[in-house]
């Protein structure tokens, strides 16, 4: 059974929609990515698994337990780190977590070596009788992770775990992160791909408040690599470069543009369908080689994590995936009209074999 | 609820705040007691209460200002919606760790009958209730403050609509006096009160429905009365109104009597803006 299922998840403030029909499940042990630009919702889901925010429509089940039916329960399964860590500037490290432990409420003789852990999980020994707001930002980020932490929750959820550190602070950050894998489930949410591509097994990416794609990292690479394409660095014109690639099946010039000496040129190739990239590499060589024209270079380009998250979040997509959906009502409304249609059609017939025979007499 | 209880007690004495409270109602309370018992010479302890009972004013807005704007200043509401316990014993752990503050000028109070008795005669039962009373008013007055202080996120604003609400109370039974007696009047601002109460419930639940519903509840038996037995409409806002003084159900005290309704009245002050802070840190959660 999955740990997280979230289920239409919506979101509505007015006539603005920060989240719209949000679906994914979530399996235990792996590092989840939320990735979206700003302002995508990303924070509104996350508050609203947690229970902190209200959903207009949907549920989000947490090992079973309902979020808005069953919140103290599922509340139990889940450690929260908001986007700012909800911190008492006047307390201690220690007795700030103390008193979460406590207000968590985990059981008196397991609270002192709860704390314990976190404490050391996070490396906040050296800070933890400071006062919270003498803490620099990346330690501060630590306590609200250790609060994250305490009660041993099943799952993690941790917004925009790194925002502000510096690059130091954001790898040790991130290491804690990995270290939390397998015992726990974490879902960070982060506007930085590289971020996510490092730590993550799934990526989740969301774009006005919709989910745009949930995969592995790899496999999204995969997915969008179906448009292979490569570029070149050859010793002969456009036309010629043309009349070559054409020869190949399958493929086609992109682009090829004449250098300032008007020997070489550079372009791009791409290929559809499911060419091997390999083969596809091979067959433009020996193409070459048989009219020795000289290639100086090759290069294989990849649809990186970047190119897909620009891609997925851009107007455009968003505009053909409502055009989509558009299409979908459309067809469905047909199907269920269909019947009522052909019966007026029917009707017009019958007039216009009324008219006719009228016309006759 | 017993983590924020403790937490609560610790912020107000790590402050200034707790100290700030203390030292300024016993100060109160010893001024008056020299003036009043000492020098004049009278062996009541309640006159004391009752003269100094004008500090809530200043130091019930002291006290209730940061207990939630605070926390959502700087964001730590998100912990507590996020904890694994229900709102009812968030707010009553925070409650109860002000009334706690409340009751320790109060216990250091309770000693001065008893000096008092070193001198004469007092009269102990009327001391206690009276006091008892006192205590009772102050936690009513920090529960609206409480509810005044879910409000906003500014701890000023918060402190100053507090204090405005206290004057306001401290002064009602005086303004009754500017209010409308005849049965036209009454029927005017009681109609515009039902609008008000179906203007709150439609802040506080965002449902119309709920809304015109809590309004036509006031305004039927309202009219009805209007009908049926127009004359008992004649003076009934300021009876209404002289009835929301808490200040008020105190004083009877301060003359000997000991009034059960007083102490009933208190205490559904205080479950009502429990209830209503719930509700408007609940509110936030839809938001």
């Amino acid at each position: 059974m999955s740990l997280l299922e979230v289920n239409g998840l919506s979101k509505r403030y007015g006539d603005h929609t920060a989240v719209s029909g949000l679906t994914f499940t979530v399996e235990k042990g792996q590092i989840y990515g939320f990735l979206g630009p700003n302002g995508a919702g990303k924070s509104t889901t996350m508050n609203m698994i947690t229970g902190c925010l209200s959903a207009t429509e949907g549920s989000a089940v947490i090992d079973g337990h309902d979020i808005f039916e069953d919140a103290v329960a599922a509340k139990k399964c889940i450690g929260y780190l908001p986007e700012i860590p909800p911190l008492y500037p006047d307390m201690t490290p220690f007795e700030y977590l103390n008193f979460v432990a406590k207000a968590k409420g985990i059981a008196k003789n397991k609270r002192a070596k709860q704390v314990e852990l976190a404490i050391s999980k996070t490396g906040l020994e050296q800070m933890q009788d400071r006062l919270i707001k003498h803490l620099s930002k990346g330690y501060k980020q630590r306590v609200g992770i250790a609060q994250a932490l305490l009660g041993n929750p099943q799952l993690i959820i941790l917004d925009e775990p790194t925002v502000g550190l510096d690059p130091k602070q954001i790898i040790e950050i991130r290491n804690l992160i990995l270290s939390l894998k397998g015992q726990h489930t974490v879902i960070l949410s982060s506007h930085i791909l590289s971020e996510v591509q490092a730590v993550c097994d799934r990526i989740l990416i969301i774009s006005h408040g919709k989910m745009v794609a949930c995969d592995t990292s790899e496999n999204l690479e995969t997915m969008f690599a179906g448009r292979l394409t490569i570029q070149l660095r050859a010793k002969c014109s456009a036309d010629r470069f043309d009349t070559l690639i054409k020869t190949i099946d399958g493929v086609k010039m992109e682009s090829y543009v004449m250098e300032e000496n008007g020997v070489y040129g550079s372009g791009e190739i791409s290929a559809s369908g499911d060419m091997d990239a390999d083969t596809l590499c091979e067959q433009v060589f020996n193409m070459f080689a048989s009219v020795k024209i000289p290639l100086l270079s090759m290069q294989l380009s990849k649809a990186s994590l970047e190119d897909i998250f620009l891609e997925l979040t851009s107007e455009e997509h968003e505009q053909a995936i409502a055009q989509e959906e558009a299409a979908q009502k459309e067809k469905e409304k047909a199907k269920k009209g269909g019947k009522e249609e052909f019966d007026t059609l029917g009707v017009t017939l019958d007039a216009e074999d009324e008219e006719a025979e009228e016309d006759a007499e | 609820m017993k983590a924020i209880y403790e937490r609560e007690l610790k912020a107000y004495f790590q402050g200034v705040t707790g100290y700030l409270f203390i030292a300024f109602v016993l100060l109160f309370a010893g001024i008056y007691t020299m003036a009043i018992n000492l020098f004049s010479g009278y062996p009541t302890f309640s006159f004391v209460l009752g003269n100094m009972s004008f500090i809530f004013i200043i130091v019930i807005p002291i006290l209730s200002m940061r207990v939630i704007a605070e926390e959502r200043r700087q964001r730590t509401d998100q912990l507590l919606y996020a904890l694994p316990m229900s709102m009812y014993k968030i707010v009553m752990g925070k409650y109860l760790a002000m009334v706690t503050v409340l009751a320790i000028p109060c216990a250091v109070m309770a000693t001065y009958p008893l000096i008092l008795s070193a001198f004469g005669n007092v009269n102990f039962f009327v001391s206690y209730a009276s006091l008892f009373a006192f205590f009772l008013l102050g936690a009513a007055l920090l529960a609206l403050g409480m509810f005044i202080s879910s409000l906003t996120e500014n701890q000023v604003v918060s402190a100053a609509i507090c204090f405005l609400v206290m004057l306001l109370n401290y002064f009602i039974s005086v303004l009754t006096g500017f209010l409308p007696k005849s049965t036209t009047g009454s029927f005017i601002v009681l109609t515009i009160a039902a609008l008000l109460i179906g203007l709150f419930f439609k802040w506080m639940t965002k449902d119309i429905f709920v809304a015109g519903l809590a309004t036509l509840l006031c305004e039927i038996p309202l009219i009805s009365v209007l009908i049926f037995h127009k004359e008992a409409l004649s003076g009934l806002v300021p009876q209404i109104v002289g009835k929301l003084s808490l200040f008020d159900r105190f004083y009877t005290f301060i003359d000997g009597t000991c009034d059960i309704t007083a102490f009933v009245y208190f205490i559904s002050v205080i479950a009502v803006f429990v209830y209503f802070t719930v509700q408007s840190l609940e509110r936030r959660r839809w938001n």
